[in-house]
């Protein structure tokens, strides 16, 4: 809720002396999570559902990563009779479905959720209560995947569900239902992410940080968070004419062309969306790639607006790739050529970004190879192979050979483990200080790189050949006679090398939680805002909101460097600045703790898990929705008591300060 | 055998037609300048890591306002690697551009049209005759004369399929509701394997075919062969084989040209003898492996559409002999 309106313009600095400890302790009342399983279910801070997210996605991805082992042993060798073909094709659906819907995008978006706000030196996400109710749908999703899996009702269909594989002639039962109504939830869960991100790095920024002093990472969750809104409607959309088309009694006969309908309307509306997942995937492992470069080269980024306008343009380009997934339908020549060209510009601003990344390294400072710079060096060269196949593979003549085979297997691998993973992993060991106060091993980190570099090369490099000499994808086993037996059965010794890789990661993560060398506030020596606070960092983020001058504050920060005051520390409060200047505008209360985002997310469960057998899910479902709103935006009443303190502690003028700390 | 080695008869390097040849040139063209690529970006980043920095560089703890003059000169270097990019990615979209438009025209000659239409988990491959009455149908096995241009033209009364037989051409996608084509002029003899490429439930995998290019005359003798009925049954015992087929469950999927079984739920069987594989490429063409197809099909390929068949002893001996007279 809106307290004040300022006036827009320059905020006046004064000297003053802050009164540190009673501000310290009233923050800490205010921003306290209740104790206990009813705080845990109630918080509304932005870390601790960012971490939540962080541990669940990487529990399904451990999940993925057992299928995707299962699939290794049945591909091992010919004929093998360990998976049937139809564990195999739930087994292949659920592991795609789990990287991209419950691993890829929610991972990314939560370390966007953790630290958007610490880099632009706010309290909290711009809507606290949407972002917990976010996360309790994204979980329902996840749980529902795998009931489905583990009761025999896992999707067999594929990650991309081609109708009229997946419509109710070809697929009956309910495992389609349970994939569809899955991405619904994850999707809504992404929105959610992408609102927060997108109206907290906007409108929450700290004093100063204009749009051209905003961190890298944050301009690449921007940029994603544009992506996701407008992608992910397409393949709302798409999965819910799947789920009426398949509804008894309901039929709608979208994509059925008996009944008037297309096959092909399916596929334009998936990869409409599915082409730009790839770069919803892909941008904020960019972003991780710059801030880490950029810390241990110890100089500024070389490049910065290159950087920036390359992330935009691959969010505006990646928008008109999606027909190169349908290169083998009977679209026509000249149209397919005009996607060949957007596949091919791609990787013009890829190749910018390489070039500028290279320069920093170049440039900067002697570089220490920890683990995190590791896990980006390796990044480079991965995803450099994987931006040669993409260009194969958006030409239009040579995809009708490779598409479809192991080679795009190969070529989506290098792309999402080179490219997400890799920067991924560098992350957490990067950022794993700030959430527990202590450093990673560095000893177990380089095991972990070598494991996963190697493994991964071993995996998935003797794929483009395999693709090459004729291996299509999605298939359960192959003849002895096919040749493919020992590329497979090498494929399947890298991945044994990748799970020890992983292995070693989780082990490291165990061990460094409780005897890891203890991280101080900045032991990186970074130049972002989030490293400004403590290890981890109190709930309130920040004592007083910083201000900022250039595009590195931290490296910059010297003694009379002003800070924000006149903010209120009897409630949650925080400042909301403007788009472009980032000069204060006015202040904002921020929600606190609420059961309302558990139950709307209830709700939402019931309506969706409901119309999987019935369409009297919707109205009982809005009736549900109805009621969650209700109380969601029920007006709180304050006490008198606060009332007067409100006054007593607003300082004269536009209402906000920038003062120096004395 | 052919079921020997396939290693090589189904790869996209080995083209057996221009078209197919094209498109191995654009890939070979685009992997040498992979290579050279990531090279490059390779020796540029270990440098750039491994490179000896001078004391001074060494010291201050970070730079905050970079050297001018070596930072315009990364400038340029960068730009000349971009302008270098956009020439690459130019080159190889014409390349990429003129190659489509090489493999999807027809020549002036008069093709041989043949229409593919994908069932889960076969191929039907009509031959459309001038002569209605001597056009056929066949399956899992493509038989094409070297040296004539070919239509293919591809449609699926169910799911979505792909046909793909690398040696000879890229994939096109067997659409229900829509029909796609491929044009192609085999110039090798020899056998080739395909295989569906678009992911079509439980026997996806298994859902193979067989091309084999022969020479005109003996293209002529197949075809004429197969524009006829099957043969009749020559003794007994195929005689009571042939009951043994009419009088059980197998009349409700398959022809046989020539009886009143005539149905296309699986493949046709008018001239089964004389094809090299049975069950979608995925067995050779023997007795022995004919008799457990037919008994149980699902123990070799779980999931087909082909129901488990009990007969006795005999009437499974018979039939088999039956079938194996169908040449």
């Amino acid at each position: 809720m809106i307290n004040e309106r300022s006036k827009p313009g320059k905020a006046h600095i004064e000297t003053a002396t802050l009164d540190v400890e009673r501000d310290r302790a009233e923050l800490e009342r205010s921003w306290e999570t209740r104790p206990g399983f009813i705080g845990w279910l109630t918080t509304t801070n932005h870390k601790s559902i960012a971490i939540r997210y962080i541990v669940t996605a990487f529990i399904f991805f451990l999940f993925g990563g057992i299928l995707a082992a299962l699939m290794r042993i049945q591909l091992a060798r010919p004929r093998s009779e360990f998976l049937g073909p139809d564990a195999y094709d739930q087994v292949f659906t659920v592991h795609g479905s789990t990287m991209m819907f419950l691993f890829a995008v929610p991972i990314m978006t939560a370390l966007g959720l953790y630290f958007v706000p610490l880099m632009v030196g706010t309290r909290n996400v711009a809507f606290p209560k949407l972002n917990a109710f976010g996360y309790y749908v994204y979980l329902t999703g996840g749980i529902l995947l795998y009931l489905g899996l583990l009761s025999n009702t896992g999707p067999d269909t594929g990650w991309f569900s081609y109708v009229p594989l997946s419509g109710p002639d070809f697929a009956p039962g309910k495992r389609v239902d349970i994939w569809a109504q899955m991405i619904t939830f994850t999707e809504i869960a992404a929105l959610v992410a992408a609102v927060e991100i997108i109206v907290t790095a906007f409108k929450m920024r700290a004093p100063g940080m204009s749009l051209n002093r905003i961190p890298l990472f944050v301009w690449a969750m921007v940029v994603t968070a544009f992506m996701i809104i407008f992608a992910m409607p397409a393949i709302m959309l798409a999965s819910s004419m799947l789920a009426t088309d398949r509804l008894t009694g309901v039929s709608t006969h979208f994509f059925n062309p008996a009944e008037g309908g297309d096959a092909l309307l399916w596929q334009h509306l998936f990869w409409f969306f599915g082409h730009p997942e790839v770069y919803i995937i892909f941008i904020p492992g960019t972003g991780i790639v710059s801030t880490l470069i950029v810390t241990f080269a110890r100089r500024i980024a070389f490049g910065y607006t290159a950087l920036v306008l390359s992330l935009i343009s691959t969010g505006f380009i990646g928008f008109g790739l999606w027909v190169h997934h349908m290169f083998a339908t009977p679209l026509p020549q000249l149209g397919q050529s005009f996607f060949t060209g957007a596949s091919i510009m791609i990787a013009i601003p890829s190749g910018v970004q390489i070039f500028c990344w290279i320069a920093t390294l170049w440039l900067g400072k002697r570089l220490e190879l920890k683990t995190p710079l590791l896990f980006v060096l390796g990044f480079v060269f991965t995803f450099v192979i994987g931006g040669l196949t993409g260009v194969m593979l958006g030409s239009a003549p040579l995809d009708l050979q490779v598409h479809d085979t192991f080679f795009v297997v190969a070529h989506l691998h290098y792309v999402l483990i080179g490219g997400a993973i890799f920067p991924l992993f560098g992350a957490l060991y990067y950022w794993f200080p700030k959430w527990t106060g202590r450093l990673m091993n560095e000893r177990l980190g380089k095991l972990n790189f070598w494991l996963m570099l190697i493994g991964f090369h071993l995996t998935f490099f003797p794929m483009h050949q395999l693709g090459i000499q004729g291996m299509p994808r999605r298939v359960y086993t192959y003849l002895p006679e096919t040749g493919w037996g020992a590329l497979n059965l090498l494929a399947s010794i890298g991945a044994a090398v990748l799970t020890a890789g992983v292995i070693a990661f989780l082990i490291n993560v165990f061990w460094s939680r409780r005897h890891g060398a203890p991280a101080g506030d900045n032991p990186w020596n970074s130049d972002t805002l989030e490293w400004a606070t403590s290890s981890p960092p109190p709930s309130y983020n920040f004592l007083y909101i910083p201000t900022v001058r250039n595009r590195y504050p931290v490296w910059t920060v010297e003694p009379d460097t002003p800070v924000v005051a006149g903010l209120r520390t009897d409630v949650r409060e925080a400042l909301v600045t403007h788009t472009i200047t980032a000069a204060p505008d006015h202040r904002y209360e921020l929600p606190n703790s609420s059961i309302w985002p558990l139950v709307l997310a209830a709700a939402t469960a019931v309506t969706f898990i409901g119309v999987i057998f019935t369409a009297w899910a919707i109205p009982i479902g809005a009736a549900l929705t109805f009621i969650a709103l209700v109380g969601w935006f029920w007006p709180n009443s304050e006490p008198a008591a606060l009332e007067a303190e409100r006054h007593r502690s607003l300082p004269t003028g536009d209402g906000l300060s920038l003062e120096q700390q004395t | 055998m052919f079921f020997q080695d396939l290693s090589g008869a189904h790869s996209s390097v080995e083209p057996a037609t221009p078209q197919a040849g094209r498109i191995a040139n654009l890939w070979w063209v685009m992997f040498y300048v992979s290579v050279a690529v990531l090279a490059l970006v390779t020796a540029a980043l270990i440098y750039a890591v491994f490179r000896r920095r001078s004391a001074r560089e060494q010291t201050a703890p970070v730079d905050l306002s970079p050297n001018t003059n070596r930072e315009r000169k990364a400038t340029r270097a960068a730009a000349v690697a971009l302008a270098v990019t956009i020439a690459i990615l130019f080159v190889l979209l014409g390349l990429s551009f003129t190659t489509g438009r090489a493999v999807s025209f027809l020549s002036n000659e008069s093709p041989l049209e043949i229409k593919a239409v994908g069932h889960r988990w076969w191929w039907e491959f009509q031959y459309v005759d001038p002569v209605p009455s001597r056009g056929f149908i066949t399956a899992n096995e493509l038989r094409l004369p070297q040296g004539r241009q070919i239509v293919l033209t591809l449609t699926s009364n169910d799911v979505i399929h792909s046909f793909w037989a690398p040696n000879l051409m890229g994939k096109k996608d067997l659409i229900p509701g829509q029909e796609s084509r491929l044009i192609f002029r085999p110039e090798k003899q020899g056998v080739f394997r395909g295989q569906c490429a678009e992911f079509c439930g439980f026997q996806h995998a298994q859902m193979g075919f067989l091309v084999l290019v022969e020479s005109d005359g003996d293209f002529s003798d197949w075809y004429n062969h197969e524009s006829q009925q099957a043969v009749q049954p020559s003794n007994d015992s195929e005689k009571r084989g042939r009951q043994v087929f009419l009088s059980s469950t197998c009349v409700m999927c398959h022809t046989i040209g020539g009886t009143p079984a005539n149905s296309n739920i699986g493949p046709p069987l008018t001239h089964l003898a004389s094809r090299t594989s049975i069950a979608a490429a995925t067995l050779t063409n023997s007795r022995e492996n004919l008799a457990k197809w037919v008994t149980d099909s699902q123990k070799i390929k779980p999931g087909n559409r082909m129901p488990p068949n009990v007969l006795g002893p005999e009437n499974l001996d018979d039939l088999l002999n039956y079938l194996t007279s169908l040449k």
